[in-house]
């Protein structure tokens, strides 16, 4: 007792979001037990309780018995959707999903998993971020429901999927439960590509050891351009011209046949974001282009290719510098 | 609050809208026999239109037209009720309304706010009345509310979508682009889930309201004054009588009381049960002694065995209690509602009777009444208005002259009944302007209020001491019941004549006319009986058991459900715990008793019913914990086959055992989307078959599976 006297030295003014407990996930699950669930009477719940009271007094006034008994039919459901609305929310499994990887400024969408293991449908289930849109699913008994989350990004790195405010007022609407949870569930968030248009560095520049390569082949088609003078005739696009104004060429790419080297010491400038910003232009071009490209970073060479997996490991590479 | 808010401006499933009409139409169906027709009718056009609206996508009415229906609703019930206020005219107007509100019935908003006041306006039907199929008809308007309170509250992901397109082509050309999503969510699997849940939440509602019900503490009311249309409906006797008032309410089938006899019903012609006593004669009419009147209580010698029995009064709005004649009152106790016993032995309550009581009375069949006559009561007793009904007062002034007695007097105006052609009927002809003499020496046609006022008029015109006395005479037995079913159309008026020696005897003018009338009942006096309602008949046997099974089925109702108040809640408590509950006390059973409820249905209702788990999973979830014990966990973004993979390299002793498992598992479980997929139900029996091999081979392989 003596020890716990000295506890208001202690107390701290927390804020209000503070004082409500969040089921925090560990090794990435986590459940919103009867701890983390939290209920008050909607606006719906206090008019409903005026209901309650003026069938009441009328019925004492008029001295109706069955008016009684009908009040009182009514608060037991009030009363008992209470429970219905709370154990729709009540131990449900919250899972991370995936998040795909996006550019900073684009909205990341974290999907979370939410699993029912009582064997009883759950209806109308809002998940959201704080200030965030809320997502609707309903989860089918022993089923699970994936909730589709957007925030919006704003540096690179990785993003923490913030608390998540799981509501629900199903079945009356009377009542308003809710419940926090915080997942592990984080989305990388790739560099944003400068805006300023700066060639891709070619073979000849700065000795840099990079190579535009020749961009038009005959394997892959890339496009159109204007028909300029000296076009081959077999060339000429006449399903899309006859849509357009003017001829239109078929464009074809082939396979880079050189590699082109992205170097952060190539990037100019003061800001390293900047810096960053522009070789993840680089990248994103040369990747449209279809090009082989490799990337040197300070701490990180990564060796020249292309595809899919090298465009998002040289991202990714970016995104965690 | 840092609590997110459910947007409420969505538009809930065509169910809601639906589930809504329903249950209106069946409250308003109860108000058609209570409001006047023009409400339920305008009710019915706003209800269709809303149907319209919702199955042709029409345009919802703007505010231009729904402002001057408002105000003109409001006027429509100001003319035909004189007021806004007032019982009738205050649930006239909320009930006019709600109807007009159903064309601004649209996001889930308006649908909550639309169903709690709905639940108002139909729990108010028990205003009017209180039968037991009005009851059951209620309920199911409930039901049917709660089911729409659930639908509206229905959100998800396609009705959100739907709703924000609606918004954003609010446009008409656009508008059946939102009425085909609207539709492509009607899953027929909404209505049953709707119906369940709100059958549920009734059910397991029940336990309360019969806790609550019996427990409650129920307060006397009126907490305040109630609106003076609120008894309009009660018939019953009035405190005066004139010729047509009972004839009037011999039309009503009605019921007025049921009596429980403790010994035997006595016979029918003993059967009169006092009410009003009426002493000032004024013209035609005539009324009780004042209120006010400083008599003295009339002696009263008992002979015989008492009856006591036990009443049910309907409520009449006045403050009679009916007693067999003749009740003898211990003390001011044994009655209800402060009640008290009048100089003239009829029994009047302190307040009107305005819900159904039960009272216990104890009469005595032989008497006499008031031995000595004092002055004042005999000039009372006397009274008539100068220079009426010549021919009659010339009548009684000729047998005054003969010398003859009082009992001689008696004699002779019953035989002037007995042997002239006198008719009892229900519609008696017009009275003139002096209407004892043109009842007696012209029409000759009457009803029992003709005869007992002719016959007082007669004796106080001899000087003999007479008054007229109304109540009800004879009743039916209901054998279902054994009890006494008394209804309006019994209601009756005989006379007390006073006697040296004999005190105020009875005599009964209408048994002269109709010793039918005394001996069984109205029914088989009357000649024109077409003209008593159904019930009071004596065709059709086959109804009138019918009905007597249903009286007294409504009798219980009566008692147990409607009647149902302090004293029978003290009475009922006193039976079940053996010992004298003080009112105060019901509070703290009621706490007590309402926790330990609350606990069980929360019990029930919020337990983790883990145990539904199924089979497979159980299994696979055992092979987790196993795993996990050995130091190997699962990953949420991990397959079972993945899972397996990297847990048997961790495990290499194990390896061929995890991954059997891990491969059985996600074998079962695919091929349960293939059994959800299966049309033909012989491919779906041979996968059915194949899985539950799988499920044992799986079972037995987690028990197996020993690890470090």
């Amino acid at each position: 007792m003596a020890n716990s006297l000295n506890i208001p030295g202690k107390f701290k003014i927390t804020s209000p979001k503070t004082w409500f407990r969040t089921a925090i996930a560990i090794n990435s699950a986590t459940r919103l037990s009867r701890r983390h669930i939290y209920i008050l009477p909607t606006r719906f719940g206090w008019l409903f309780a005026l209901l309650l009271l003026a069938l009441l007094t009328g019925s004492i006034n008029y001295s109706i018995s069955l008016g009684f008994a009908m009040t009182f039919l009514l608060a037991g459901v009030g009363a008992i959707s209470m429970l219905h609305t709370w154990r729709n929310l009540a131990n449900l499994k919250i899972t991370a999903g995936r998040a795909k990887p996006v550019f900073a400024g684009e909205n990341a969408v974290f999907e979370i998993n939410v699993h029912e293991e009582n064997n009883r449908a759950r209806y109308s289930i809002f998940a959201s971020f704080t200030a965030g849109k809320p997502d609707v699913q309903d989860i089918t008994a022993m089923g699970e429901s994936t909730f589709k989350l957007t925030l919006h990004s704003q540096k690179r790195g990785w993003l923490k999927a913030p608390k998540i405010t799981f509501t629900t007022e199903f079945p009356v609407s009377l009542f308003h439960v809710w419940a926090y949870a915080e997942t592990e569930c984080q989305c990388l968030i790739y560099p944003t590509p400068s805006l300023h248009s700066q060639t891709l560095p070619s073979i000849d520049s700065d000795g840099a050891t990079g190579q535009l390569s020749t961009t038009q082949g005959d394997d892959d088609f890339a496009g159109h351009r204007n028909y300029q003078f000296g076009d081959s005739p077999k060339r000429v696009d006449w399903k899309a011209s006859s849509r357009e104004q003017g001829l239109l060429i078929k464009q074809f790419q082939c396979e880079a046949s050189s590699t082109l080297w992205l170097d952060f010491n190539a990037t100019t400038g003061n800001n390293v974001e900047l810096r960053i910003s522009q070789l993840t232009r680089w990248v994103v071009e040369a990747n449209k282009l279809n090009l082989k490209y490799g990337l040197r970073l300070p701490q990180l060479n990564i060796q020249p290719n292309n595809g899919d997996s090298h465009y998002h490991q040289c991202l990714t590479a970016l995104a965690l510098m | 609050m840092a609590t997110q808010k459910i947007p409420n401006k969505l538009e809930p499933s065509q169910q809601a809208i639906y589930w809504l009409l329903i249950s209106l139409s069946i409250t308003f169906t109860l108000y058609a026999f209570n409001l006047n027709n023009w409400v339920p009718a305008s009710f019915a056009v706003f209800a269709i239109w809303r149907y319209l609206i919702e199955k042709n996508n029409w345009p919802y009415p703007r505010l231009w037209l729904r402002l001057p229906l408002t105000i003109a609703g409001g006027v429509a019930v100001l003319a035909s009720y004189g007021s806004l206020f007032g019982r009738d005219a205050s649930v006239a107007l909320l009930a006019v309304m709600i109807a007009m509100k159903l064309l601004e019935t649209r996001t889930k908003r308006d649908f909550i706010v639309m169903v709690i006041l709905s639940y108002f306006l139909t729990v108010n039907i028990l205003l009017f009345t209180q039968a037991i199929w009005v009851c059951l008809a209620i309920l199911l308007a409930l039901f049917s509310l709660t089911a729409c309170l659930i639908s509206a509250s229905y959100q998800n992901a396609s009705n959100q979508k739907a709703s924000n397109q609606k918004a954003s082509y609010q446009n008409a050309s656009y508008q059946n682009i939102s009425l085909q999503n609207k539709q492509a969510l009607n899953h027929t699997q909404a209505w049953k889930v709707q119906a369940k849940l709100a059958g549920k939440l009734l059910l397991q509602a029940l336990p309360i309201m019969l806790v609550l019900f019996v427990l409650f503490p129920r307060i006397p009311g009126p907490i305040w004054g109630i609106p003076q249309d609120a008894y309009s409906g009660m018939t019953g006797l009035s405190d005066s009588m004139e010729p047509g008032n009972i004839n009037q309410l011999s039309l009503s089938s009605k019921v007025a009381f049921r009596a429980e006899f403790k010994s035997t019903i006595p016979a029918n012609h003993q059967l009169y049960w006092r009410g009003p006593v009426l002493w000032h004669q004024e013209g035609r009419r005539w009324t009780m002694t004042s209120n006010n009147i400083n008599l003295p209580t009339e002696t009263l010698e008992t002979a015989g065995v008492a009856t006591d029995y036990t009443i049910t009064l309907e409520p009449h709005n006045r403050n009679w209690l009916l007693m067999l004649d003749l009740p003898k009152v211990p003390s001011t106790d044994s009655l209800p509602d402060e009640a008290a016993i009048k100089h003239d032995m009829q029994v009047l309550s302190k307040l009107p009777i305005r819900t159904r009581i039960r009272y216990e009375g104890h009469s005595f069949l032989q008497y006499t009444l008031g031995a000595t006559l004092s002055d004042y009561e005999r000039t009372l007793a006397l009274q008539l208005i100068d220079d009426e009904n010549p021919k009659t007062r010339q009548l009684a002034t000729k047998w005054v002259n003969e010398q003859k007695s009082p009992v001689d007097i008696i004699q002779a105006a019953l035989s002037m009944f007995r042997n002239q052609p006198f008719v009892y009927t229900l519609s008696p002809p017009l009275l003139g302007s002096e209407p004892v003499d043109d009842f007696l020496f012209n029409t000759k046609r009457g009803f029992c209020e003709h005869y007992a006022s002719s016959f007082v008029y007669l004796m106080r015109a001899a000087g003999v001491p007479a008054r007229i006395v109304t109540g009800y005479q004879g009743g039916e037995i209901n054998p279902s019941g054994n009890y006494l079913i008394v209804r309006q159309s019994d209601a009756h008026a005989w006379a007390e004549v006073w006697l040296q020696d004999k005190g105020w005897t009875r005599v009964d003018p209408t048994s002269a006319v109709s010793p039918s009338r005394i001996e069984s009942g109205i029914a088989a006096a009357l000649l024109d009986s077409d003209l008593l309602p159904l019930l009071s008949r004596q065709d059709y046997p086959m109804l009138k058991k019918l009905t007597l099974n249903w009286d007294a089925v409504n009798n219980g109702w009566n008692q147990w459900v409607l009647g149902y108040d302090q004293n029978t809640q003290l009475a009922l408590l006193k039976k079940i715990l053996h010992k004298d509950i003080a009112w105060e006390d019901i509070g703290l059973i009621l706490v007590s008793t309402m926790i330990a409820l609350m606990l069980l249905v929360s019990y029930f209702l919020l337990r983790n019913n883990a145990a539904a788990l199924d089979p497979v999973k159980k299994a696979y979830q055992q092979f987790l914990k196993k795993l996990s014990k050995a130091g190997v966990n699962k990953l949420a973004h991990e397959g079972a086959v993945g899972f397996g993979e990297r847990a048997a390299k961790a495990l290499p002793d194990q390896s061929i055992e995890i991954q059997e498992i891990s491969a059985l598992y996600s074998s079962i479980q695919y091929a349960k989307h293939e059994i959800i997929n299966a049309n033909k139900t012989a491919a779906h029996c041979k996968i059915a078959a194949h899985n539950n091999h799988k499920l044992n081979l799986l079972k037995q392989l987690v028990k197996k599976l020993k690890l470090k």
